[in-house]
This record gives C-alpha cells, structure tokens and sequence, in this order.
C-alpha cells in the first residue's frame, strides 16, 4: 500500500493559481491551520475558497490569496466577527457566494455524488437566491409540485483537513464531538489533503470515529498542534490567548506584519 | 415580587416560546433563550430536546442523551422538529431577519455573520427571535439582508416565524396580513415606548402585560440555571 506521508509544504505545493480550495472544519474549530500557513507562504493567488468559516478565511484574505469565497458564515466562535473577513467584504476585495450552511452542506454532497445539484428548501424566499442568481430552482416532478433550491455541486480541486490521527495510507479519525463535514470536504474534492495530530500503526477508539478511508486521501500530513490556533478536542481546545492576538492584530494592521510573521514561524 | 428583574421576566418569556412543543429540539442562541429553554424543559415541557451548543443532547442533568453533530442538526431542520430562537441584526414588520451584512450586500458598510442557518431555519420550522436592545436600528421597516425569511416572502408548507422576544416587549405576528403585534409589553413598559423604539408603525389592540415568573420559575433561574446572575449583562436591570 502507498506511503501517502508528505510534508505541508507539498501538500500545498500542487495548488495553482485560480484553482478551488475547500477547507474542511468549522469556524474556528479543527481547522487545518498549518496546511494553510504552508499555503500562505506560496506565491499562489486567485484562489475561491470553499468553508464554514473561520481564521482560515481571515488569513487567507489578508494575504491576498482570495479571489472568491463560498461560505455560509465565517466567524471565530468566541469571537463573533472575523477582522479580516470584514474588511475583505467592506473593501469590496473579494467576491462571494454567502450560501445557507445547509445548501453547503447539500452542494458538497452533490459534488462527492458526481451530481449536478440536490434539492433543497433553505434558500427559497431569503436573500441568498438574489445574491446568486446562479443559483436555480427546480419543480418536483411529483405530484406535490412542489418548488425547491437546486443547489449546484460545490466541486474542489483540493480539499485540506485537519484531524486528529492518521496512518500513512490515509485512513484518518476524529477523537472530538463532531466530525464537521470533513469526508465530505474530501469525497467532492480531486485532490485530498489530511494533516494529524500523530501518525500512527494502529488505530484505538471505536472505528465509528476512523471518519476518511484512504480512497478519500491522497497525501498524510503529521501536524502536531497543526490545528492550533483552532480547538482539536481532545488533543487541545482552543487557544483563546492567541485568537484573541489574532483579531486584535487584524484590527489593528500596524500590529498586524510582527503577528503575522510570529504566527508563519 | 418587586425585585424581579427584567431579565428574569424575558427567561420566561423566551420559556413560554416552547409551550405545547413536546418532544422538539429547542435551539435557543444567546443566554437568555437558552435560560428560557433549560426552564421550560424544568417546568412544564419536559419532553424538550436540549443541545450543549456543540455536538450531544444534554439533559437538564447535563448527563449526555444523544449525539447531534453538525450534520445532524441539518437533518433535524429538514426533519422539521426544532424551534429555534435566533439572534437578529435587524427585524422587520413582516419577521425578515437579517444576520448577514449592513448595506449592500455587494459592498456591505458592516459584514456580519452571514446567512448562517437562518434561510434553511425559517423555511422548515418553527422559528423566534431574540432582540436584547430593542431599539429603531434593530426593528427596522425593511431588512437590508433576508437572512431569515418573514411572511410577505414566505413560501411553503413549514414558514412559522412564532415570536420575536425582546427586552421591552412580546411580539408576534397573529394580524390579518402577518405585520408584527405587540403582544405584552413587560412589566414597567409602556405601549408608547415600544412604539417609539420601532422604526414601523406596530398593531397593539388588546397588548397584554408579560407574566412575571413563577416563585418555582424564579428559584430556578437564580439558584440553578444562573446562580451568577450572567442574565444581567444581557438584559441590564
């Protein structure tokens, strides 16, 4: 079986110019944080990047990265506004698709089915479907009738996780409360990225928990603490310390290069 | 009685969202309405389903009595057995809600939290809000962003936009053409100030006054669910 080890910088290193990212975790929950430090030290840009946000969006769009977002919120959790995010948005310098989490999750779905869209209802009547007149309705072709949200594939070219175990060959495991939508981040992606807190021979823990399968990854990160500033429970929680560091100096840009360059290491 | 607080009597209030739901999932945001719905189940809606916020169904032992990850919660919303008590940004006469952007959407004066999960929400089940500062600003005539769905854009078999709770004021939307009504006004308040706090123009015939709580209901919330008294920073005294 393949040895999928890899470093960060590899990881990242078959990301182009223009090309669709989807970040796995949520908000500033088990993000994969040092796959996108290691994407932020590459000359990539243009990028539209796919996630329930968090920092990870922050980071990016302050390095300039971002071309498009596609998200159903971004914020870091305790701290309700990403800095950066805001300012992004404010300065009108990224375009976007603000979707429903839920038609998020059903494009994701869509795309890891190699299906157009899926119905869905949430979107119908808000502002979401204004915003992305892409965005199209389809009628049952039942009796009801009924009209619902075709909510299009969400594909990746790349999909970056973080989680807490791995073994070389790409069957990983999360030891938390909450999956998120990693598998799903990797089955609509073409290329798939796990990093981990511990490389390991065997897997403990109940195998309900091994979430990916090694058909849905194609490069093994060993990352410890690569999630941090982000919770990975049990392994750490949140460093509220350092997040707060964070959008103080994202708020604050003369602060921001000293951080900046504290955090890439 | 006399030293019940204000925030005590919007616990209640956001409590009495639940009545008659049973065996439901109260998805309550912010402090108050999670106080409100950790008294209901206490009280006279035992069968409520609570969540930590995170990933387990918890009950009022805080012992865990299932698992509801984020992926679940979708299905549960989809499912449709759920009331959940946003927060809100802006509100406006017909229940729009507005958690997204200030402004333009395009180039928003104040990005927000985004859509989050408030157009899936409004369009499958029950849904309140909570508005700690009722003010113009908040309860406006028209929302910038529809993030949740209000009945002069409503569509479907599952719209229920139930009751909008603030710090002044219950309000729902029982009028012939689903515009907001002042349902009670809470002990100390007068009609003319919910009005004068609102950007349009309110329905307020036969406007109760909100019921304080219970002396069971009050020894509750100060000596179980918030013995730190964190209910007042929400809603001041």
């Amino acid at each position: 079986m393949r040895d999928k080890r890899m470093t960060a910088d590899e990881a990242v290193g078959g990301i182009k110019d223009g090309m669709t990212v989807g970040i796995g975790g949520w908000g500033s929950r088990r993000k994969p944080m040092a796959l996108v430090k290691a994407l932020l030290k590459t000359r990539v840009e243009d990028l539209t990047v796919v996630t329930y946000g968090g920092p990870d969006v922050g980071l990016l769009c302050a390095a300039g990265k971002v071309r498009k977002l596609v998200y159903g919120f971004v914020s870091l959790d305790s701290i309700p506004y990403d800095p950066w995010f805001r300012r992004a948005r404010e300065t009108g310098a990224v375009e976007v698709l603000e979707l429903d989490e839920g038609m998020f999750q059903t494009g994701l779905r869509a795309a890891g089915h190699r299906l157009p869209f899926l119905p869905i209802r949430a979107g119908l009547g808000s502002d979401v479907l204004t915003y992305a007149p892409e965005i199209r309705t389809v009628r049952s072709p039942y009796d009801d009738g009924e009209e619902l949200v075709a909510m299009p594939a969400l594909k990746l070219d790349v999909a970056l996780v973080h989680l807490n175990r791995a073994d070389k060959h790409g069957n990983a495991q999360y030891l938390g409360p909450d999956p998120y939508f990693d598998d799903l981040f990797c089955l609509a992606a073409d290329r798939r990225y796990v990093s981990c807190e511990r490389v390991v021979e065997t897997f403990e823990g109940p195998p309900q928990t091994l979430l990916l399968n090694r058909m849905m990854v194609d490069g093994v990160v060993e990352a410890p603490g690569g999630a941090g500033f982000t919770s990975c429970v049990p392994d750490y929680g949140r460093d509220e310390a350092l997040q707060r560091e964070y959008a103080a100096a994202a708020t604050d840009l003369e602060k921001w290069p000293e951080f900046y360059e504290r955090l890439l290491g | 009685m006399s030293d019940i607080t204000r925030a005590e009597v919007c616990v209640t209030a956001c409590a009495d969202l639940f009545a008659g739901a049973g065996e439901t999932l109260a998805s309550p945001m912010g402090l108050i309405p999670s106080l409100g719905a950790k008294l209901a189940r206490l009280t006279t809606e035992p069968g409520l389903l609570l969540s930590d916020g995170e990933a387990f169904l918890l009950t009022p032992e805080s012992t865990v009595e299932g698992w509801l990850p984020y992926r679940k919660v979708f299905d549960v919303v989809a499912h449709g057995r759920r009331h959940v008590v946003m927060g809100a940004n802006q509100v406006d006469r017909f229940g729009n809600q507005n958690i997204s952007a200030i402004g333009d959407h395009a180039r928003p004066t104040r990005q927000l939290l985004g859509f989050r999960g408030a157009p899936g929400n409004t369009i499958n089940h029950r849904t309140s809000y909570w508005v700690p500062r009722h003010s113009p600003r908040v309860l406006v005539e028209a929302v910038d962003v529809v993030s949740g769905v209000g009945y002069d854009r409503a569509t479907g078999p599952f719209h229920d936009v139930h009751r909008v709770v603030t710090n002044l004021a219950v309000l729902d939307f029982a009028t012939p053409d689903h515009s907001m009504r002042i349902v009670s006004v809470h002990p100390g308040v007068s009609v003319d100030e919910v009005r004068k706090q609102t950007s349009f123009p309110l329905v307020a015939t036969d406007v109760g006054e909100t019921r304080l709580p219970t002396d069971e209901e009050l020894e509750l919330i100060r000596t179980r669910l918030d013995p730190d008294a964190k209910r007042d920073g929400e809603v001041p005294r």
